[in-house]
């Protein structure tokens, strides 16, 4: 466990121009409240920061920004904390940003398809506000109903629609930014074409907070699918299911959704969701597809075909009602996986999808070959698995295993082309191998581009680039 | 204030005492966030989040953090309402981390002075004596009805209370005199056939202040076949007490409640308190270090919740009527999260004629009354309940039925704040089931059976 963020950082006089900036109700440095952000949803990470403030728009963040710059104060901009890559861990202590106060939806442009809002808005609000005017705004990462738009950007978030619309990048039109000195830019526009410069939307989408602060953010929305369908096939072998994945996508059939959950995962999530799982089954695929209806009629149909040639039993759900339990299941997993034991490690391996059927096989051998448990689930669509192990950090020595037989996962992973991470980042917890995957000369050019726009090193520091290169890949002491 | 030596003293029991499994099972996803309901109040403050809470917890137990004021002040704000708990994939229990905490702190913390006489006489004094409880709620009645209640409101002395007191004397239910407490029955027989043999829970203060809800439970008990035996050797379920941390005094209530029932041979033991009843239920929990866990699980299995044995005595499916209007259901939080009926009181009240049922939104929402919470914390109290205000608005009802005496009290204060008495009423789930049955005339045909088959045959 890393524990830091002690020192003072933050002398008095810096203390109180934040908070003649932002007020003495947005300004907290009491030991619960820094303890409270100290953590997200990364095991085996916690770091105090010095202070948090919660800016209420653009121009107060600016003027702290510029203030800590001055100081070389450390910022970690925050959603909701639900990342998986100890990405706003405080590694170095500093300031923890909070975007409570910016959470508006600012404009719903009907005529254009775009959504225009600040940072702090939860997806899932975004998703409702837009679906009540017939529009649609895919990328719905699992944790959704907490997760926040900033959030979302910095980590190009991916969900269960992922397969057939995208992920959040895919979306992200135009950005206000505000830059490590102070200075607020906008990137992009309502605009369908636009070559005016580099593509600095891009840019900042999956930057983790380490380039600058997104203040405001418009977004692409499409049309609401007419109809939608949900299944569910099941198998009583594993490699079947995850060659129907492959199947299906080489039929030229590009389903909506295209899960996968195994046994071990059905049962803690039947635990919890009680809907009704089948658990006695070695796989299951929750499938969906959307659109007209006569295309979703047809599609459905072969995608049956398909995997009862893989000798799966398919279930169709009868309503929309037992649709979303099954996708609210879905989305449970990974928390409900971390009933089993104290410490849930999750990885984020992606193959591409041609390949999936062998990782799946490999995961299950590694587990087998250093006698730990494994449970598997994942957007196998995308080819991205998030193999996840039940443990407990205070047992030493199978920490140890659990640490080979990931490695060996990722080994895998980039024999396959794969990559390290899908969807979850790098943060401070991939930082350190992040090299496998960029080699180099990559990392050297994405640390230019770093330096360019944050030569302090004050935007989120210690994550995504490696202070040296750590050998373990999960465990860290 | 909390000294450097009580703070060390907590410390090292959270470090001794506090399950550390529970709290590593928090994975810290924060689906819990958007349910609870301080977290949202607060304005979206981490520290008054059940992921903050067990954050805090945690530290505390690490060594991370004393539990300073800050701390306490996290958990004080809490509701113990533990919506968060249905909704946490990874099933963290709450609301056990919660309360060895808060009796951590209570144990080890020296409370000013009024305040430690106060507590020592509602936890020691009053709750556990049944007899003093029938006193005060006779000297409740006196007040009321002696006329000194009209003298003291004539007299603005009410003005002097903060205002949300004031509106709770106004709120109190007329409650019944010493006698008709002292007269309370042991055993009913069923209406009709026999279908079930069941205890009833009496509660404490349901038995003095809300007798008349206990009275309309035992009727319906009795419509609907049961036969109800009420053992007058109970004693109150001790919640307040763990709730406010005294476990102590709280695990010698229940077992006292467990030799009260066990040799019954029951087929259920029926409450009609939420709160009470979602005591009662972890009574196994309670006790689980102790010699009695076996018992205390034999005891817990039996509890249940007057509208689940309704319905499954097909109560709903009987003709019940009222007087046409629009009717919503405020849940019981500790009646949902904890004993997981929702479904029951809703269908049940689906089934009145002349009742339109209208779910209000968040009706699972917590109305802020958590047990004496607003008392001691009435600015969020009061925020909670407008909210929930608004929403019991939006649907138009005429009448809010909740489960729980706490809720229901909260309720009505609520209907006072908003200037709705006489437009708008909250009832018991129980007193309205009850109006249903003498409205649809079956209670009549019920109690006189004799009358009803001499007068078919002459
Ligand atoms: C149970 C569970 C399921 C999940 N499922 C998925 C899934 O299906 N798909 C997926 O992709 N991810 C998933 N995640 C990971 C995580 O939820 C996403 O990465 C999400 O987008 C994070 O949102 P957040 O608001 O919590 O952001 P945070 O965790 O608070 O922050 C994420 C990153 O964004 C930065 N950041 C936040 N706001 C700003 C801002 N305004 N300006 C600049 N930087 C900012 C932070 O510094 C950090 O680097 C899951 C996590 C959990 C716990
Ligand atoms: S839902 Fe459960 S696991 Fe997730 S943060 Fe809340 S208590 Fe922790
Ligand atoms: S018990 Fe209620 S108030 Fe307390 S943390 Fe849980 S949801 Fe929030």
């Amino acid at each position: 466990m890393e524990k830091k963020g002690w020192g003072k950082l933050i002398t008095e006089t810096v203390k109180q121009q934040l908070i003649q900036i932002v007020g003495c109700e947005n300004y907290d440095d009491s030991k619960a409240g820094r303890l409270v952000y100290s953590y997200d949803a990364t095991p085996q990470f916690q770091s105090l920061p010095d202070a948090v403030i919660a800016p209420r728009n653009t121009k107060e963040v600016a003027d702290i920004v510029k203030i800590c710059n001055e100081h070389r104060i450390p910022i970690v901009p925050r959603g909701s904390g639900t990342n998986l890559c100890a990405g706003t861990c405080p590694v170095e202590g500093g300031v923890v940003l909070i975007f409570k106060h910016m959470n508006k939806i600012l404009e719903i442009d009907e005529e254009n398809l775009t959504v225009t809002v600040q940072p702090g808005v939860i997806t899932l609000d975004l998703i409702k506000a837009v679906e009540e005017k017939g529009l649609f705004y895919p990328p719905d990462p699992s944790s959704m109903k907490i997760s926040t738009i900033g959030g979302n950007i910095n980590e190009n978030s991916g969900g269960l629609r992922g397969l057939k619309y995208g992920v959040t990048r895919d979306y992200v039109m135009a950005l206000e930014v505000v830059l490590a000195n102070g200075e607020v830019i906008r990137t992009g526009g309502k605009l369908a074409k636009d070559v005016a410069g580099y593509d600095f939307t891009r840019l900042f989408v999956g930057s983790e907070g380490t380039l600058g602060i997104i203040t405001e953010a418009t977004l692409k929305l499409i049309p609401l699918p007419e109809t939608k369908q949900t299944m569910l096939a099941l198998y009583q072998d594993l490699e079947a299911a995850a060659r129907s994945v492959s199947k299906i996508i080489a039929n030229k059939i590009i389903p909506t959704t295209l899960e996968f959950l195994d046994q071990p995962t059905l049962e803690v999530v039947e635990d919890y969701a009680r809907i009704g799982l089948p658990t006695d089954v070695k796989a299951v695929l929750l499938i969906e597809q959307d659109g007209p209806h006569e295309v979703v009629e047809r599609d459905m149909k072969r995608i049956a075909e398909i995997c009862q040639e893989e000798e799966a039993t398919v279930q169709i759900a009868r309503s929309e009602a037992e649709a979303d339990a099954l996708r609210t299941a879905r989305r449970s997993a990974l928390s409900a996986l971390a009933r089993l034991k104290p410490t849930t490690i999750l990885e984020d391996a992606t193959v591409p999808r041609s390949e999936i059927a062998k990782m799946v096989k490999a995961i299950n051998e590694i587990a087998a070959k250093y006698h730990v448990k494994i449970c598997t689930f994942g957007h196998a669509g995308d080819g991205n698995l998030h193999p996840t192990c039940p443990t407990d950090v205070r047992d030493r020595d199978e920490m140890e295993r659990v640490e080979k037989a990931f490695e060996e996962i990722f080994a895998k992973a980039i024999e396959l082309g794969g990559t390290i991470t899908g969807e979850h980042g790098v943060g401070a917890m991939k930082a350190p191998y992040l090299e496998w995957k960029l080699g180099k000369a990559g990392i050297e050019a994405m640390k230019a581009v770093k330096q360019a726009l944050d030569p302090n090193g004050i935007m989120n520091p210690g994550k995504i680039f490696a202070k040296s290169e750590r050998k373990r890949v999960v465990v860290t002491r | 204030m909390i000294t450097a030596k009580e703070r060390a003293a907590i410390q090292q029991q959270f470090q001794a005492n506090m399950n550390e499994d529970e709290l590593m099972n928090c994975m810290r996803c924060g689906f819990c966030l958007p349910t609870c309901p301080t977290y949202i109040e607060s304005g979206l403050q981490e520290s008054h989040s059940p992921r903050g809470r067990i954050a805090l917890m945690k530290a505390v137990v690490d060594g991370l953090i004393e539990p300073d004021e800050d701390v306490e002040r996290s958990l004080n704000m809490c509701l113990g309402c533990r919506a968060c708990e249905p909704v946490c994939p990874s099933g963290v229990r709450y609301g056990h981390l919660l309360e060895e905490a808060r009796d951590i702190i209570a144990q080890n913390k020296r409370y000013p002075f009024l305040v430690r006489i106060i507590r020592k006489i509602v936890f020691n004094g009053l709750f556990p004596r049944q007899d003093r409880l029938r006193l005060l709620t006779s000297l409740i009645g006196f007040y009321q009805r002696s006329g000194l209640r009209t003298l003291v409101q004539r007299l603005g002395l009410l003005k002097l209370l903060p205002r949300h007191l004031a509106m709770m004397e106004h709120i109190l239910p007329e409650v019944p005199t010493w006698k008709e407490m002292n007269d309370r029955p042991k055993q009913l027989t069923p209406h009709g056939i026999k279908k079930r043999r069941v205890a009833f829970f009496t509660g404490c203060l349901m038995d003095t202040m809300f007798m008349k809800t206990n009275d309309a439970t035992m009727k319906l008990l009795q419509l609907a076949g049961c036969e109800v035996v009420i053992p007058s050797n109970q004693v109150c379920c001790g919640a307040l007490h763990g709730h406010g941390g005294e476990k102590k005094q709280a695990k010698e209530l229940a077992k006292r409640n467990i030799e009260a029932f066990e040799q019954l041979d029951v087929d259920y033991i029926i409450t009609n308190a939420g709160g009470c009843g979602a005591f009662l239920v972890e009574y196994d929990h309670l006790l689980k270090d102790d010699d009695w866990a076996e018992r205390a699980k034999a005891f817990a299995r039996k509890i249940k919740d007057i509208s689940e044995v309704l319905v499954e005595l097909n109560f709903h499916q009987t003709k019940l009527k009222v007087k046409p209007q629009v009717v919503t259901y405020q849940d019981s939080c500790h009646l949902r999260n904890v004993m997981k009926v929702a479904n029951a009181p809703r269908l049940l009240l689906q089934a009145i004629e002349g009742a339109e049922f209208r779910e209000m939104k968040d009706a699972d929402r917590c109305c802020g009354s958590a047990g004496i919470y607003n008392i001691v914390e009435p600015e969020m109290s009061m925020q909670i309940l407008d909210y929930k205000m608004t929403q019991a608005k939006q649907t138009k009802a005429t009448t809010i039925v909740t489960a729980n005496p706490g809720c229901l009290l909260q309720m009505k204060l609520g209907i006072e704040r908003e200037g709705l008495a006489g437009q708008v009423r909250a009832v018991h789930i129980v007193e309205f089931l009850l109006e249903a049955a003498v409205e649809s005339g079956l209670l009549e045909e019920r109690e006189k059976p004799m009358n009803e088959s001499v007068r078919k045959t002459s």
